[in-house]
């Protein structure tokens, strides 16, 4: 029997019609587009100015506080612009603008650097470095790394676990950086285990990755304290709290964190970020796009700069098909609607998906039908139907006491409901109204 | 740019196949076999029967909506069609058709949409409309065609009781099992629908088989089906073995009445029935237990309807106690 979460969950179709593609070398963008704000938490502070030129690498914006990350400029050139514009959030935020020297050099160095397993920096200087590389969980919370890292004395830790899930149907950034890069993520490993005193790690990988899952079997040696978990296909697993609760039967308690139970998570592609850091120097200014869609001329994963404009990215794979209806920055279940196709990737772009006609439209909301299959695919134990109901009513005291804040959003409700009921979206309000409720309390 | 506009919504972006439209049908395709054994069992008057009734039904919903109430007209999402057919189910098969009209009225008028219609009502719809028609109309109401005897004609039926009236009248008269199992049809032929009773309650087989599809489906789950029918079996089972010539044994019990017709498509009614799976077995569990308190003890030879609309009820009391254990949570359930 392969491991899974016991509670909840569904099996959308997979649809990873990019699984066999390598990655890719995105075309160099001509201009980028750097928000200040893409990890959870305080915005970096701009510490450069209009004309002034910048070199691959360098700090532009420092981080904010604790609760923030440095950005990196992910090109050479000149920045043109500090302007504000539309992100993935629909909203208008501060932004650099960089017109790329398509002259420098420095642009088409290759960044293949041949694999360094000796780590010879020490636990203190490893934290630092995640901290100046700007490393953000790259699953998509983006979620600063050095904050996960920073981890209270006394704290017992006894396994480190990476997600190498990737439960969102047509994504398969991380599954291919698992086959391409699945040396650089073990020493990535080492060198967290080593900087946090973790004795344990696991990779959990998803089924339908069985090619990853092998690639990791063959080079981990007899003695390597990393282990490979096979896990069952099933929706939403990538959350930390089912992930944890799959591979090693713990359960983060109601507000709590994996810490709690003595285990931190990290994302395949944030391993691979704080390798690159680590043992070559390189900030986070790349990451892994799965650019994808049925009607796509020619769907691939791509290694992208930040701050690429998404139409870079759909020109690079033949342009947007006719009757496209919707783009998606990130997975189908999860990921956020644009409505503008120059968003700019940001270090928690995972993949671009385009949605064609007969999938774009919800079905018409009908009544309620009490089935209770919102209930059954719940992986936090909510009733989803009641949450809607008093979120509507805008009961949010009572919305509060039947758990709505340990939503998760991960919409399975919302995918089973027969009678095609926005669940999530009502759920949400009510998320939102009750943290303002509690706001206004204190 | 594509020349339509661009869809700008929350996720999830994809949804699964399922609707409730489907679900529904699958309900009507899972009675299909139990409505042909009764065709063949009662010929022509079933036919007339469950017509007159889904007819009614559906009619009835289109011109309370369509004109008292002023609200959308939902008659194509199945609901009223099942109503329908289980009220035909649940009815003598030469009942007077003006009798099936008004019970197709109350179940549809009082018992769906002036609770709100389709998801609001509390009771099983079809359920109450044949409870209104058995305690106005009890004569008309138990008086059962045999299986066979009347395939032509409606108004001359031969009637007679069902094996579980046949069986309430004997005890009553103080006559012993072994006196009265003689005039009961035999097991086999109560699984494959030779028998007296309900039009759609014939064949436990079809019924079964039907039951079987909604749970291949992911229509129905088996906890009410399972748990109600094995409450039914063990409680009847403990009275026999007391006393096996003043109690009949659980085999009659669950083939002779409505208990699998019950147990399969009545008691499941996923607006009626709980939302847990927890909650499902509490509310199958109080089923079966009011069922055989009434087939024992009670005035009526069978009690699975009052049953079911009794724990009706209770299932908003039931969602609100026995709620799914929340991840994290410390204590095992959480009673509000």
């Amino acid at each position: 029997m392969l491991k899974t979460f016991p509670k909840g969950g569904i099996h959308p179709p997979e649809n990873k019609i990019t699984a066999s593609k390598g990655i890719k070398k995105m075309t160099l963008p001509k201009v980028v587009y750097v928000p200040i704000s893409q990890h959870i938490g305080i915005p970096a502070e701009i510490t450069v100015g209009v004309k002034d030129k910048v070199d691959i690498g360098q700090v532009i914006a420092k981080s904010g506080g604790f609760m923030s990350s440095n950005i990196h400029s992910p090109v050479a050139g000149t920045v043109t612009k500090l302007d504000k514009i539309i992100d993935t959030s629909g909203y208008k935020k501060q932004c650099i603008v960089i017109r790329t020297d398509l002259k420098d050099e420095s642009n088409f160095k290759d960044t293949e650097y041949p694999l360094k397993t000796t780590i010879t920096l020490e636990p203190k200087d490893i934290l630092q470095k995640i901290n100046d590389s700007g490393i953000v969980g790259l699953g998509g919370a983006t979620f600063p790394s050095h904050v996960k890292l920073s981890i209270k004395e006394g704290t017992k830790l006894d396994h480190l676990i990476i997600n190498g899930v990737e439960c969102e149907p047509y994504l398969t950034a991380d599954h291919r950086l698992m086959l391409e890069k699945a040396e650089e993520i073990i020493v990535g490993i080492k060198i967290l285990m080593f900087a946090l005193h973790i004795d344990n790690a696991i990779i959990g990988i998803e089924n339908n990755k069985a090619d990853a899952i092998e690639t990791f079997k063959k080079i981990i040696r007899k003695d390597d304290p990393i282990k490979i978990a096979a896990l069952k296909v099933k929706y939403p697993q990538g959350g930390e709290k089912q992930l944890v609760r799959a591979l090693l039967n713990r359960e983060v308690p109601k507000n709590g964190l994996p810490l709690d139970v003595g285990v931190i998570v990290h994302n395949v592609g944030t391993i691979f970020a704080i390798y690159q850091a680590i043992q070559h120097n390189i900030p986070l200014i790349e990451r892994v796009v799965t650019v994808t869609g049925k009607k796509l001329e020619n769907p691939s994963n791509y290694w992208v700069k930040i701050g690429t404009p998404i139409t870079d990215l759909v020109n690079e794979v033949g342009g947007l098909p006719e009757g496209t209806r919707k783009i998606v920055n990130g997975g189908p279940m999860m990921g956020k609607a644009i409505k503008n196709m120059d968003v700019p990737v940001t270090k928690g772009t995972s993949g671009i998906l385009v949605i064609s006609e007969d999938e774009a439209s919800r079905g018409e909301p009908k009544n309620c039908i009490r089935c209770g299959e919102c209930v059954d695919v719940c992986p936090m134990g909510l009733e989803p139907h009641l949450l809607m109901n008093l979120s509507e009513k805008g009961m949010y005291e009572k919305a509060s006491a039947e758990d709505i804040m340990t939503c998760i959003e991960c919409g399975s409700c919302s995918y089973v409901c027969p009678s095609h009921r926005p669940l999530l979206d009502y759920i949400r309000f009510g998320k939102n109204s009750v943290k303002k409720m509690n706001t206004s309390k204190n | 740019m594509s020349a339509q506009p661009i869809i700008v919504s929350a996720s999830p972006h994809v949804h699964s196949d399922r609707t409730s439209k489907k679900l529904m049908y699958d309900v009507v395709i899972a009675l299909i076999p139990a409505f042909l054994v009764s065709v063949y069992v009662f010929g022509i008057s079933a036919l007339i029967v469950t017509s007159v009734a889904i007819i009614s039904c559906i009619l009835f919903e289109y011109v309370i909506q369509k004109y008292l109430l002023k609200t959308d007209v939902t008659i194509t999402d199945g609901s009223a069609l099942i109503t329908g057919i289980l009220l035909a189910f649940n009815l003598p098969s030469n009942l007077p058709i003006w009798m099936i009209i008004i019970g197709s009225l109350v179940a549809i008028g009082v018992a769906k949409l002036s609770f709100g219609g389709l998801g609001f009502n509390i009771f099983n719809p079809a359920l109450v409309g044949r409870v209104f028609l058995l305690i106005s109309f009890p004569v008309q109401m138990t008086s059962w065609p045999t299986a066979f005897v009347n395939n032509t004609s409606v108004v001359d039926a031969v009637t007679g009781a069902t094996s579980l009236g046949i069986i309430k009248e004997g005890l009553n008269m103080g006559e012993t099992m072994t006196e009265i199992s003689a005039r009961i049809p035999s097991s086999t032929n109560m699984l494959f629908g030779f028998t007296s009773g309900s039009l759609g309650e014939m064949s436990a087989l079809a019924l079964i088989l039907g039951g079987l599809y909604l749970m291949l489906r992911k229509v129905i789950s088996w906890h009410i089906p399972v748990t109600l029918l094995a409450t039914i079996f063990i409680m009847t089972a403990i009275f026999w073995v007391a006393n096996p010539e003043h109690y009949a044994n659980p085999l009659i019990h669950l083939l002779a009445g409505g208990a699998i017709l019950g147990a399969f498509f009545m008691a499941t009614d996923l607006v009626t029935s709980p939302m847990t799976k927890k909650g499902m077995v509490i509310f199958a569990i109080g089923i079966g237990i009011i069922t055989v308190v009434i087939r024992l003890f009670g005035a009526y030879p069978e009690g699975i309807s009052f049953a079911i609309l009794i724990m009706n009820a209770f299932v908003p009391l039931i969602n609100k106690f026995f709620k799914p254990r929340r991840f994290g949570a410390k204590i095992k359930s959480k009673i509000v």
